[in-house]
């Protein structure tokens, strides 16, 4: 049940961000699927125990490689999926604690969520380049055969 | 010669126009530059160079007479329409299917077409978008209605605030601070109940998701200054986000 919502909720709110960016209106079903994607792999590993950096990672870097596969398939510019795509994962609730934390004079605590949030924000680039190596190393590698 | 400069000319303005849309739609730096060259590429200009950064164009096409354009960009948005639709002239071109007349009349024509969405499906997207936040943040049920009306207002809000003074920072600031004081009066009043997952899924429209993705992908490709610029102006906005939301939660 928990699942189901979850996977209609980040697909809608995907879309949505689709349409906020402008995104052409063939694909905007595409970069739901694609929130919705990395969205419920974050989800299913973060409530399994895993540290959120680490489902972070995993999320992201899936997301980065379905972007590029969407975007030779459609022959668009990979943005337009993996922005989509990202939004979800970017540690809103972290940043908003520390703020909170911050203003209450709470420093301590404050800094330790700022850590985190870096943390976090650090695995969704980590993703991005990972998959990014990834392609291009299959792109020399087809070079080198022709 | 006479007529290999005006060929020159019209190949250079076309490079320029078609980068500078991409540029103004939030493009990626490195595929900006390399759009232009390819479209130069294809008619028969053997040595360009492009310099971009997000503030400006630089080209330049070498020949006998060696000419170079600055072109300044000041207003970015994002429009990832356009640039879908500039990526896919540029393959025509480079396929021979368009000639250089007919790709300066529909660049012209992408450059003054309004390709975005009606202004109130993009609220409705955002209130919406703003609502399933909150129940992927795990927030409750009862809480969606007020996260999408503060999602709602506060992208009118940015945008609203942002042709009334054209500093980013403070449109996106005063939109946070309206979030949360929203979020705050909707808790106050008892029609909001989680303060907290209210406004963390209410300031996701705001979020700069495309700057982030874009200068991660920028600084991996070595286009350091675009990069590091773009991570400031994502950072910037993080900032005053954080900012306004601390405005109002300082009140409390």
């Amino acid at each position: 049940m928990v699942i189901i919502e979850q996977l209609v909720t980040s697909f809608i709110a995907s879309a949505g961000f689709g349409i906020i960016f402008n995104a052409p209106k063939q694909t905007l079903v595409k970069c739901g699927l694609v929130g919705m994607s990395g969205w419920i792999i974050y989800f299913i590993m973060e409530t399994n125990g895993f540290e959120p950096v680490a489902a972070t990672l995993a999320a992201s870097c899936f997301i980065s490689v379905i972007s590029q596969v969407f975007a030779k398939m459609y022959k668009t510019p990979i943005i337009i999926f993996s922005v989509a795509g990202i939004i979800p994962l970017v540690p809103g609730g972290l940043a908003y604690d520390a703020m909170r934390n911050f203003v209450q004079n709470d420093y301590n605590s404050a800094i330790n969520l700022v850590a985190k949030a870096t943390m976090i924000s650090g695995s969704i680039v980590m993703g991005l380049v990972f998959s990014e190596v990834i392609n291009q190393i299959i792109r020399k590698s087809k070079l080198k055969c022709n | 010669m006479e007529n290999q400069t005006s060929y020159t000319d019209k190949v250079m303005e076309l490079c320029l126009m078609a980068g500078k849309i991409m540029l103004e739609s939030g493009a990626e730096t490195y595929r900006v530059e390399d759009t232009m060259m390819r479209i130069a590429a294809s008619f028969g200009i053997r040595e360009s160079h492009s310099y971009v950064t997000p503030t400006g164009i630089i080209f330049s096409i070498e020949g006998e007479l060696t000419k170079t354009k600055l072109i300044r960009v000041t207003e970015r948005t994002t429009d990832l329409e356009k640039i879908a639709e500039v990526n896919s002239i540029s393959r025509k071109i480079s396929s021979g299917d368009l000639s250089l007349d007919e790709a300066y009349q529909s660049l012209k024509e992408i450059e003054s077409a309004s390709l975005q969405y009606p202004f109130w499906l993009q609220i409705t997207a955002a209130s919406i978008a703003s609502g399933c936040f909150l129940i992927m943040f795990k927030g409750e049920w009862r809480d969606f209605i007020p996260a999408m009306i503060a999602g709602g207002v506060g992208l009118v809000c940015v945008t609203y605030f942002h042709r009334l003074v054209p500093i980013k920072f403070l449109a996106e600031f005063l939109a946070a601070f309206i979030i949360g004081f929203l979020s705050v009066l909707f808790v106050k009043i008892g029609f909001g109940y989680q303060l907290d997952k209210i406004i963390i899924g209410s300031v996701m429209p705001l979020v700069p998701g495309l700057l982030i993705t874009n200068a991660v992908r920028d600084l991996m490709v070595g286009h350091l200054v675009s990069g590091l610029s773009k991570g400031a102006e994502a950072f910037l906005t993080a900032l005053a986000i954080g900012s306004g939301i601390a405005g109002v939660l300082s009140f409390m």
